[in-house]
């Protein structure tokens, strides 16, 4: 981060503590940034100890997201009979708003940690197994043609050519589906949790506690980060020395 | 298959199918390659020459007709291994240096050489190539000339029976051209390989080629075949020869008078 991204954080919270102050804005509709950090520190052992399963649950999600993504992934770009079986349910799937069936999975899984991870791996699946998928195909056919004139078996093509050629694709893809693990999890807490940060955002909603709210809002965000910036230093470690090659790979929610 | 054989092309015919029609590509082709020669193919664009190095390369099977390796039919199985094929553009892996490329096709077809034997080879034939100290660079480091030469390379260096090469210089500048293809010819001198070549250079074809086989506009038939008598090795200065000028303004004329729209 540069010198200047932080202080444009900074001039942020500095303009809204000003703001509330000088607009008299009451504490429970927008309470002023001092007073966060200050609940943040009253409350830091409750924060603690909820930022734990919700990053149990993310992560979970997460991985599950990506196994199943890789998976689906393969199978669409290597195979015709996967592709068009599998491709109409993906379209519907990826439109229906998954958060909506944030309540069913209450019936189907009963409260805890398992409605959480399988929203936040619902909702994070779609941009792995598109930009995989496309990531995988877009490799330039006259070269896997080459390939298979020197005989190279699918396997090697596979890990020689199309899995780091589609790398670029899959990082891109992750850096989005942390972030929706991330909604999916707190919205999991919403409906079915007795726990975490998105059940601490929801009960202090509740009790008009708006600044316990924002505390946990702030806590979230700042775990959100620190996820994304994991990912980031994976791609960096990955993908250094290349040039990144990748065309109009896509995302969508 | 002995090293660096000898080609014959029979009555080759390809025909694709697509939705509404079949294309013809080949009809009935029929051309020599001798052994442990450097074969040009010159002819109009969309005539059919690169499915011709695709049937030779195995990747294509042909609808009719056969392809003989010294006088003996091959199978696609046969050529498996054989071939080594360079493309008008590079199409390096990005995420490997430049002597990783080249290794490439050693790890597919030389799979019981040492790993330190590959690299050894590797590296030979980048210092051949004229990069030595360049190994460890990524491609998107190199210039397209230099790519280029990794791409031969790496076709070179699993030391193949047959080299095909698809308009190899055609992306490049006239001046990266000539010295390109003094290093092929150079390279080509160190290794027993018979050589295919597509250009629609014509000074090129008459320059690298002991032989030059012309091809009509599709569907393709065979104009003629022409030797190119020099000896070897070829210098620059054959360019300006009279009989360099005249086999080339011969080729010319040939390719005129072959044009679907030609004026006369």
């Amino acid at each position: 981060m540069t010198f200047y991204q932080v202080l444009i954080f900074v001039a942020f919270f500095a303009l809204w503590e000003i703001a509330v102050r000088a607009l008299g804005i009451k504490p429970v509709i927008l309470p002023a940034p001092s007073m966060i950090f200050e609940d943040i520190w009253r409350n830091r052992v409750l924060l603690l100890t909820n930022t734990w399963p919700t990053f149990l649950a993310i992560s979970l999600g997460f991985l599950y997201a990506i196994a199943c993504g890789a998976v689906i992934a393969v199978g669409i770009a290597f195979s015709r009979v996967v592709r068009e079986v599998t491709y109409p349910f993906l379209v519907v799937a990826q439109v229906l708003p998954k958060i909506a069936f944030a309540p069913l999975f209450l019936i189907w899984f009963g409260f805890g940690l398992t409605p959480k991870i399988v929203i936040a791996a619902l909702i994070a699946f779609f941009p792995i197994v598109i930009n995989m998928a496309k990531g995988l195909t877009s490799v330039d056919a006259e070269l896997l043609q080459y390939m298979d004139s020197l005989g190279a078996t699918p396997r090697e093509k596979f890990f020689k050519i199309n899995l780091p050629w589609a790398l670029p694709y899959i990082f891109a893809a992750l850096k989005i589906s942390i972030t929706l693990a991330i909604v999916g999890a707190v919205v999991g807490e919403f409906v079915a949790a007795g726990e975490g940060l998105g059940y601490v955002i929801n009960s202090a909603n509740i009790s008009l506690d708006t600044e316990l709210m924002f505390a946990a809002i702030l806590v979230l965000s700042v775990l959100g980060v620190l996820l994304f910036l994991v990912i980031v230093l994976l791609e960096y470690l990955a993908m250094r020395k290349s040039q990144s090659h990748m065309e109009g790979a896509t995302a969508t929610m | 298959m002995a090293q660096a054989p000898s080609i014959a092309i029979e009555d080759l015919t390809v025909t694709y199918r697509t939705r509404h029609q079949s294309v013809t590509a080949l009809n009935k082709v029929s051309f020599d390659i001798p052994a442990r020669s450097f074969m040009t193919i010159v002819g109009p664009s969309g005539c059919g020459k690169t499915t011709l190095l695709k049937v030779l390369s195995g990747v294509l099977a042909p609808s009719g007709g056969q392809v003989k390796f010294d006088g003996r039919p091959i199978d696609r199985k046969a050529l498996v291994g054989q071939v080594g094929y360079v493309f008008q553009r590079p199409l390096l892996l990005p995420w490997r240096t430049a002597l990783d490329n080249v290794k490439l096709t050693l790890e597919i077809t030389r799979k019981s050489m040492s790993p330190a034997d590959r690299d050894a080879e590797a590296r030979h034939w980048l210092e051949v190539a004229g990069l030595k100290g360049f190994e460890d660079r990524y491609p998107h480091e190199l210039s397209g000339g230099m790519q280029q030469r990794v791409s031969i390379s790496r076709a070179l260096a699993f030391r193949p029976q047959v080299l095909l090469m698809d308009e190899p210089f055609a992306a490049l500048d006239e001046i990266t051209r000539e010295t390109l293809q003094a290093e092929l010819l150079k390279l080509w001198s160190k290794i027993e390989t018979t050589v295919v070549f597509i250009t629609h250079s014509i000074p090129e074809a008459v320059l690298l080629s002991e032989k030059i086989t012309v091809m009509s506009a599709r569907p393709a038939r065979i104009l003629e075949e022409i030797d190119v008598p020099f000896e070897r090795p070829r210098t620059e200065a054959l360019r300006e020869h009279p009989q360099f000028v005249g086999i080339a303004s011969h080729i010319r004329h040939l390719l005129r008078g072959s044009e679907p729209a030609a004026a006369h």
